[in-house]
């Protein structure tokens, strides 16, 4: 275990935010679902009792009847605010004076940093190319993140939960987005930062970072696998594993929308055009930890080769 | 002027010899007398409109033109200090009492706000120090380092702060997901602040640059070759060659003002960096923060709605 290696990644200047994140991120998560919890407890006495759905003011926040339900921003808000506005300079003052902001040698084309990376909030990014062409990781798929994410207010059909946490009423829809967020974005800065090494090659925490190690490793293409060597074959075989392979995530994805009398409540309000929208970017989405494994446990590179493109 | 020295304006008695010294004295001693009598009132006079004003400034005309508004502990008071005020006039006169609480919003809206301004700030400072030229670029970095007062502190608060504030953008993201914030009516809002997080990154990112060091220059390098592999657009790309794409021609071209990453690609990411995006961004935040006030402010907490109370959708 050498520590000091540990030390030096953790303690970098530009490392440091992703070492925070990983208590922030943890920490906001439970304090959010904290809430969700606690609102999940209160459907469900509702639920429990008609009686207790009409009269109940339907809120966990402390209540009572003579208070007024609106309270003046000034000074109840600004006060908040500006004390929040000091707190924040604090911590950027404090931060800025013990770490200092990283400054490499000038900029050399002729020498290459070895590991070069990206910017932390772009190392998910940079993680992707191990697996996907440049195309497809750098320009497509953050675009269809972009698109994706703006999108979710428009295929989102279940009218609960607007306004207020919860588990109970949302499930698919918070476990999609902890799955795209947090196991995929976030988790793969954390690689990117901590783990990943020179070469790119996986460091666990406490390795030596060892410029000269060689990993043997042999990537196969699935169709030379397979035994298909020839060009318009592995075209033709490369589309109808990928087309395989949309049509089992769709199954899938469909599955998991139609699982409960719930669910399938919301799905019967969604209409063609939402509900392909849907499946379109989940079966995108799905198609990176699947990739991901066929690397990790089979060793497979491409999947489908083309002279125009590889995937 | 009137007489303070009780003289009623008889000529002064006295002979000659009396006359000469006590009517010049008297008659100059009279004038002196006006003189300092005219001052000792005016003093009382300016003493007195002291008293006032420190009593009670909010009554002289230099606070009320500032200040329009009375600031006295009224509701009305409160309200109009809020939507009489350029700067407060976002926030509504009042808002739901469980609004305030930290728990609901995580105050990750405003802070990253704040935050910009800070940036906004630290490197309007920076730019004094500055100039986009490879000759120089990251020689001004050891000068800000090094010699200017300060400097030290300055670029370590805008560079840990870009990095505070893509934390809080996206921890921003995340909890307006969870609150269902997202939801009718704030769709539009949503899709604004998507764009909102796209350009915080791009912020970040044409700023990684400019210092002109090997992280920049290299980071730079590796974002801009995923640009030469854009499909249709860039030269390596899928189907780019065969629409014309040429190193000299493609949308990497277009990014760095050059085939290489070189003095323009330096100038392009500063004005990007410090004109461009700024400019773009602040367009949609005055939009974003118009949408939360027209789609009816913070998003709640709002009463919670049972599973049997949802309306069922007529389906086209």
């Amino acid at each position: 275990m050498d520590l000091h290696q540990l030390w030096t990644i953790v303690s970098t200047p530009d490392n440091v935010p992703i070492v925070l994140l990983l208590f922030v991120v943890p920490f906001y998560t439970w304090y959010g679902l904290r809430q969700a919890f606690a609102n999940d407890r209160l459907i469900e006495q509702l639920e429990a009792s008609p009686e207790m759905a009409k009269t109940h003011h339907r809120k966990t926040q402390p209540w009572r009847p003579e208070w007024t339900r609106e309270v003046h921003v000034w000074p109840y808000l600004l006060r908040i605010e500006f004390l929040a506005a000091i707190i924040v300079t604090v911590i950027l003052m404090v931060w800025s004076i013990t770490l200092n902001a990283p400054l490499e040698e000038p900029a050399n084309p002729t020498l290459t940093m070895n590991p070069s990376k990206a910017p932390w909030y772009f190392l998910g990014l940079q993680e992707m190319l191990v697996y996907f062409d440049p195309w497809m990781a750098g320009v497509v798929m953050p675009s269809l993140i972009i698109v994706g994410l703006m999108v979710i207010p428009y295929i989102d059909t279940n009218p609960l939960g607007n306004g207020y946490y919860t588990y109970k009423q949302r499930k698919f829809s918070i476990w999609t987005f902890i799955f795209g967020f947090i196991v995929l974005w976030v988790t793969m800065i954390v690689i990117g930062t901590l783990i990943r090494g020179p070469g790119w090659m996986w460091f666990w925490p406490g390795t030596t970072w060892d410029h000269n190690r060689l990993i043997f490793e042999v990537n196969r293409d699935l169709p030379d696998i397979v035994g298909i060597h020839t060009r318009i074959p592995k075209i033709i075989f490369g589309a109808v594993i990928v087309g395989g392979y949309c049509v089992a995530a769709a199954m899938f994805v469909h599955k998991l929308i139609t699982w409960t009398p719930f669910n399938r409540k919301i799905y019967a309000r969604m209409s063609v055009l939402q509900y392909t929208v849907m499946q379109v970017f989940l079966v995108i989405m799905l198609a990176l930890p699947v990739k991901i494994l066929l690397r990790q446990l089979f060793r497979i590179k491409y999947i489908w080769v083309t002279p125009w493109f590889n995937i | 002027m009137p007489e303070t020295n009780g003289s009623n304006g008889a000529p002064p008695a006295g002979g000659p010899g009396n006359g000469n010294g006590n009517g010049s004295g008297n008659g100059g001693g009279n004038k002196l007398a006006a003189i300092m009598a005219g001052a000792k009132a005016t003093k009382t006079r300016a003493v007195g409109e002291l008293t006032e004003t420190i009593k009670a400034p909010e009554k002289t005309d230099l606070w009320k033109s500032v200040l329009r508004v009375k600031h006295d502990e009224t509701p009305r008071s409160r309200a109009l200090g809020v939507l009489s005020n350029v700067f407060l006039h976002l926030h509504p006169a009042k808002i739901n009492r469980d609004a305030v609480a930290y728990n609901y919003t995580w105050g990750m809206g405003g802070m990253t706000f704040y935050v910009y301004i800070t940036l906004v700030f630290t490197g309007t400072l920076l730019m004094f120090y500055y100039h986009p030229s490879k000759v120089v670029a990251f020689r001004d970095i050891l000068y800000l380092e090094s010699d200017v007062p300060f400097g030290k502190l300055l670029r370590n608060m805008h560079r840990w702060g870009a990095h505070l504030m893509v934390i809080m953008v996206e921890l921003h993201m995340f909890r307006v997901f969870l609150t269902g914030s997202y939801k009718k009516p704030r769709e539009f809002n949503w899709v604004v602040g998507v764009l909102l997080l796209v350009l915080t990154l791009l912020l970040s990112f044409t700023g990684y640059l400019l210092p002109d060091d090997q992280l920049g220059f290299w980071a730079v390098t590796v974002g801009t070759n995923m640009a030469r592999a854009t499909p249709l657009l860039g030269h390596d790309g899928p189907f780019g060659p065969q629409l014309g794409m040429t190193p000299f021609n493609d949308v990497r071209f277009g990014l760095l003002g050059g085939s290489i990453v070189d003095s323009n690609a330096l100038l392009r990411a500063y004005i990007w960096h410090c004109v461009a995006i700024p400019i773009i961004v602040s367009a949609f935040m005055v939009v974003h923060f118009w949408r939360v006030r027209k789609d009816g402010g913070i998003s709640g907490p709002a009463p919670i709605v049972l599973q049997s109370e949802i309306k069922d959708v007529k389906k086209v």
